[in-house]
């Protein structure tokens, strides 16, 4: 018997059956995109784990068969691979990460109370952060308006839960932290298409958010804003491009 | 093992997402008082409980406020710990359980706007809905390979059960409304012996509203949308 053991796993498939090999030692996969906050948000939480894994980056225009095997439904990445099974939905990959590996440090806190305290937060930062913020960097005049006094009005909310904790989890990031910090690539490109100051409107959130870039897990698992600020200005241009015909 | 404490419920009868927690709690076997809730005069409790979204369901236990219908559920199965268990044990399928309740929960709001449409806005929205529903018929699949369960004292319903009953068990009632059939056995099989066994269920027979008093409530949103089609 060798050290180095290979688990031949077949994937079904309707059409053909494509046949993959996966070593023990590389049984976790990310299937990602660079610019994808979800994806951000599993790679945190794949890095506070100190879970070795393999990263994919996807073309979302030719999508690979392997996450259209992986993820008929919705066809979207992330998609976390363990043991040859998928696991789709950002929060509910960060929570089965948790679950499986429990001798790291904990990403939830261990009192029921508290658990659902943190499900809470991070489905609204679900709920709103994303399709708000996306509106300030995407449109324009009244509804770009609209969507800026809203997403402050989140950030003052989230501000207020934090408090003056050092993270949302306290000492150590917890499901809370790792779903909202993604989206501090996008303050740049936030403030330059929307015209205001973030650090103004929200101090504590920023003063959380750098707390967050000065763990290696959180800088190693973010692209520079900067970049990510001329990917969204690509997205936004083609889009009011596209609206004005 | 129980929790000693109080536990209040502020839901209101017709709500999907209140009926779920009412589901639970009875399923457990938690002793709790329900606040029903007049929506269009929140009781000052609600607000207080719930000031971001002022919404039901809200569970408060021993005066903590818990929000968020799913949210709810796996706080109730964390808290007593006794079986039934709600959510499987197993972390991958916790997972699965979890990812196929998130994939029912914009049919809520894909059934109240049909209530807002007709003619053929209200065409498409039912095809949209036939649509997601065959995609849960071929999902259901991997959760229940040898078909649903006879459910009983030994085997209840659980998380993903709950979710899919709160918002599928008055399915005849909102069909009969509409004088469409959309959850037909033939195209859905699977689906409709699921909802036919959790009607076997005393709990959840317990939770479901009367026909006529749904029927009623149908109408009175129906006649608030389109005033015209009354």
């Amino acid at each position: 018997m060798t050290n180095d053991h290979q688990h031949f796993i077949p994937f079904p498939s309707k059409t053909e059956t494509e046949l993959r090999v996966i070593k023990m030692g590389e049984e976790v996969i990310l299937l990602d995109f660079w610019s994808s906050p979800f994806g951000m948000r599993v790679r945190i939480a794949l890095a506070e784990k100190g879970i070795d894994y393999e990263e994919r980056e996807e073309n979302l225009n030719n999508k690979s068969s392997l996450l259209l095997k992986m993820n008929p439904i919705h066809k979207q990445i992330p998609v976390l691979i363990h043991k040859g099974r998928p696991i789709c939905e950002s929060m509910i990959i960060v929570q089965y990460i948790d679950e499986v590996w429990q001798n790291k440090v904990s990403l939830m806190p261990s009192d029921p109370y508290d658990k659902a305290i943190a499900r809470f937060w991070a489905d609204y930062i679900d709920k709103k952060i994303y399709s708000i913020g996306k509106l300030v960097w995407v449109s324009e005049g009244e509804v770009q308006e609209a969507a800026k006094k809203e997403l402050v009005e989140c950030f003052k909310l989230l501000e207020k839960e934090l408090g003056d904790k050092h993270f949302f989890g306290g000492q150590n990031l917890n499901i809370v932290d790792v779903a909202l910090i993604p989206f501090y690539t996008w303050f740049y490109a936030l403030e330059t298409c929307g015209n205001f100051s973030i650090v103004e409107e929200c101090p504590h959130l920023v003063g959380w958010a750098k707390r967050c870039m000065d763990k290696q897990t959180v800088s190693n698992s973010l692209p520079d804003q900067y970049k990510i600020y001329t990917h969204l200005l690509e997205l936004r241009n083609q889009h009011l491009a596209h609206l004005k015909g | 093992m129980g929790e000693e404490g109080s536990v209040k419920l502020h839901g209101m009868w017709a709500s999907p997402f209140a009926r779920r927690v009412n589901l639970a709690l009875k399923l457990k076997g938690i002793d709790y008082d329900y606040i029903e809730e007049d929506l269009a005069n929140k009781s000052e409790e609600l607000l207080q409980y719930n000031p971001i979204s002022k919404k039901v369901p809200v569970l408060v236990h021993n005066g903590l406020p818990i929000v968020e219908s799913l949210v709810i559920l796996e706080y109730i199965d964390e808290t007593w710990t006794d079986s039934p268990y709600l959510l499987p044990k197993d972390p991958y399928q916790r997972a699965k359980h979890r990812f196929w309740a998130a994939f029912f929960e914009p049919i809520f709001d894909m059934m109240k706007k049909t209530l807002m449409l007709q003619g053929e806005a209200l065409e498409t929205a039912v095809k949209e809905l036939s649509e997601k529903l065959d995609v849960a018929e071929h999902g259901m699949k991997e959760i229940y390979p040898n078909g649903v369960p006879s459910f009983s004292q030994e085997v209840k319903p659980g998380y993903l059960d709950i979710v899919f009953c709160s918002l599928f068990g008055t399915q005849d009632v909102i069909e009969e409304f509409f004088g469409i059939k959309v959850m037909t056995p033939e195209r859905y099989p699977l689906l409709v012996s699921w909802i036919d066994a959790l009607k076997q269920v005393p709990q959840v027979q317990e939770v479901t509203p009367p026909k006529e008093k749904l029927l009623g409530f149908l109408q009175f949103l129906r006649q608030k949308y389109l005033p015209q089609n009354a």
